[in-house]
């Protein structure tokens, strides 16, 4: 943990050397998911609700989901440019350090500018909050942080998906975004908008549903019977990594180097 | 003329070759294109007043913004180019005969049609055959159907021309990341990348009509589907030619100014 600080630290140093272009950067990363949601409150406007969801009551579900995959973007950026490593052999030193493979790839990059796009949830979240008129409680803080975490799980596990097929192909897999940009996209609505196979994927398969509308139910007062399902739902989303991290060292282990 | 013209089938070809990311591209368009259009089959599904676009137009809009994404895509990014500036290979650029406004056009355009050539078949064939309410209906007739192709032809120069000016602003900037982002966002919403033109609010509509965004996607697509009237699309294809002379014209100017101010730093 002492060694990802330092991790850190050294990438926040590296990338505040062009100071000017960073904040740029940062801004444009707050603007890409402003134009969506500046777009999702255009339909409202429009249309006024969507299957009996109100504007703020989706917003709040925006945020989250974007949040999530904010600081996924974040942390498991290394994941996410993966085939690079592989292409040009320099996992192989990676390989041959004392620590694990997961934390090194993990600290290889971090994206700072994503603190743009963070902004932009942030603020959405914090609008969405003050507009509903809902009682909070300690457990719902509890239960909205834990979403949050549950979608950081996700994503992070989806990208170490995607990096672990380069092991095998080498190449970088642009059939991940469905799942990532896609996923993120669709999560951004309350699934029970879609048709029921779109439904049935996301919770049972990749647990999006589970992050951010089931949970939601229960914090808007939604739910019916026995509201403990609905909280503990976002444990699915962090049981969701096992595997991935599973197939991570069945891949490790198969790992033929590219030399460089 | 003939140099421009090789440069651009070398490209073609270049762009031809990557057949399997063309496929992973056309599985994530699929998807996108189901969930975009279910939002609106649900939003629609509860809209009590009249609406200014049916739902079997906006689908329509949707599938074929999903085919031609490469085409409408304000944000195409050609690495190349822009290391040539920032690395000052530029100068080789330079000591070639040709026209360097021309040569960098008619590789954009020669990337852009072969990334769209790859996608747009099988997407659209798809689509028109999926079961009902997601289908892509046909153009209403023949002349439509040349209406849209001309637009699009001609959306697709526009758009080029366009990303020329942002190519040329990297002489200024020397950065492209930041500033580029935030023009390709602000363009693509503009051009009813995020959502369609005709579903924003009035105010909104009229900034958009004045603008040449609007013209590279939300038109031809809008003609295809018969929300623009067959008279309204030829006049349409008039001002679309004017600001593709305006912007042209633009970028060679721009380009010229950059070009005497360029200081190459090594190499």
């Amino acid at each position: 943990m002492k060694l990802y600080g330092k991790y850190i630290a050294m990438l926040f140093k590296s990338q505040m050397q062009y100071r000017a272009s960073f904040w740029l950067l940062t801004l444009g990363q707050f603007l890409v998911p402003f134009s969506v949601f500046a777009g999702l409150y255009f339909l409202f406007e429009r249309f006024g609700q969507i299957r009996g969801w109100e504007f703020q009551e989706v917003a709040l579900c925006f945020s989250i989901i974007h949040m999530s995959y904010a600081l996924s973007e974040c942390f498991a950026r290394g994941f996410d440019s993966f085939s690079t490593l592989v292409g040009n052999g320099d996992f192989d030193r990676v390989l041959v350090r004392p620590r694990s493979t997961v934390l090194q790839v993990l600290g290889s990059k971090f994206e700072f500018s994503r603190v743009g796009k963070l902004a932009q949830s942030l603020f959405v979240l914090g609008w969405a909050i003050s507009q509903l008129v809902m009682d909070w409680s300690m457990l719902k803080v509890l239960v909205l942080l834990f979403m949050i975490v549950s979608g950081v799980c996700i994503f992070t596990g989806i990208f170490i998906l995607a990096a672990t097929m380069c092991f095998w192909t080498v190449q970088g897999l642009e059939i991940a975004n469905i799942f990532t940009d896609g996923g993120r996209e669709m999560a951004q609505y309350p699934l029970n908008i879609y048709q029921k196979w779109v439904v049935r994927f996301f919770t049972f398969i990749i647990p999006f549903g589970c992050v951010n509308y089931l949970p939601l139910l229960y914090l808007l007062g939604k739910s019916t019977g026995n509201d403990l399902p609905y909280m503990l739902a976002p444990l699915a989303g962090i049981a969701f990594l096992v595997p991935c991290l599973l197939m991570w060292s069945h891949g490790v282990r198969h790992y033929r180097s590219t030399g460089s | 003329m003939k140099a421009y013209l090789s440069v651009f089938r070398l490209r073609l070809t270049n762009g031809m070759q990557y057949r399997t990311a063309a496929l992973a591209g056309v599985a994530t368009q699929f998807f996108w294109g189901f969930i975009i259009i279910m939002v609106f089959e649900a939003f629609y599904s509860g809209a009590a007043t009249e609406l200014p676009i049916s739902l079997k137009q906006l689908i329509t809009y949707v599938w074929l913004q999903q085919a031609f994404l490469a085409f409408v895509m304000l944000w195409f990014r050609d690495n190349e180019l822009f290391q040539l500036i920032t690395t000052g290979n530029i100068a080789y650029e330079l000591c070639r005969p040709s026209g360097i406004y021309g040569l960098w056009f008619a590789k954009l355009l020669a990337q852009r049609l072969a990334s769209a050539l790859l996608r747009c078949f099988p997407i659209l064939l798809v689509a028109l055959f999926l079961p009902e309410p997601y289908r892509m209906p046909l153009p209403l007739d023949p002349a439509a159907f040349l209406l849209f192709l001309s637009a699009l032809l001609f959306g697709l120069l526009m758009i080029v021309s366009l990303s020329m000016l942002m190519y040329i602003s990297v002489f200024v900037t020397l950065s492209p990341a930041g500033s580029l982002l935030m023009f390709g966002v602000i363009g693509e919403f503009l051009a009813g990348m995020v959502i369609p033109v005709p579903l924003m609010p009035e105010w909104l509509q009229r900034i958009v009509y004045v603008l040449p965004f609007r013209w590279t996607a939300d038109f031809p697509f809008r003609v295809y589907s018969g929300h623009i009237t067959k008279e309204e699309a030829l006049i349409g294809i008039g001002i679309q030619l004017v600001w593709l002379f305006v912007l042209v014209a633009m970028g060679k100017m721009a380009m010229a100014k950059a070009l005497r101010n360029v200081v190459v730093n090594g190499g």
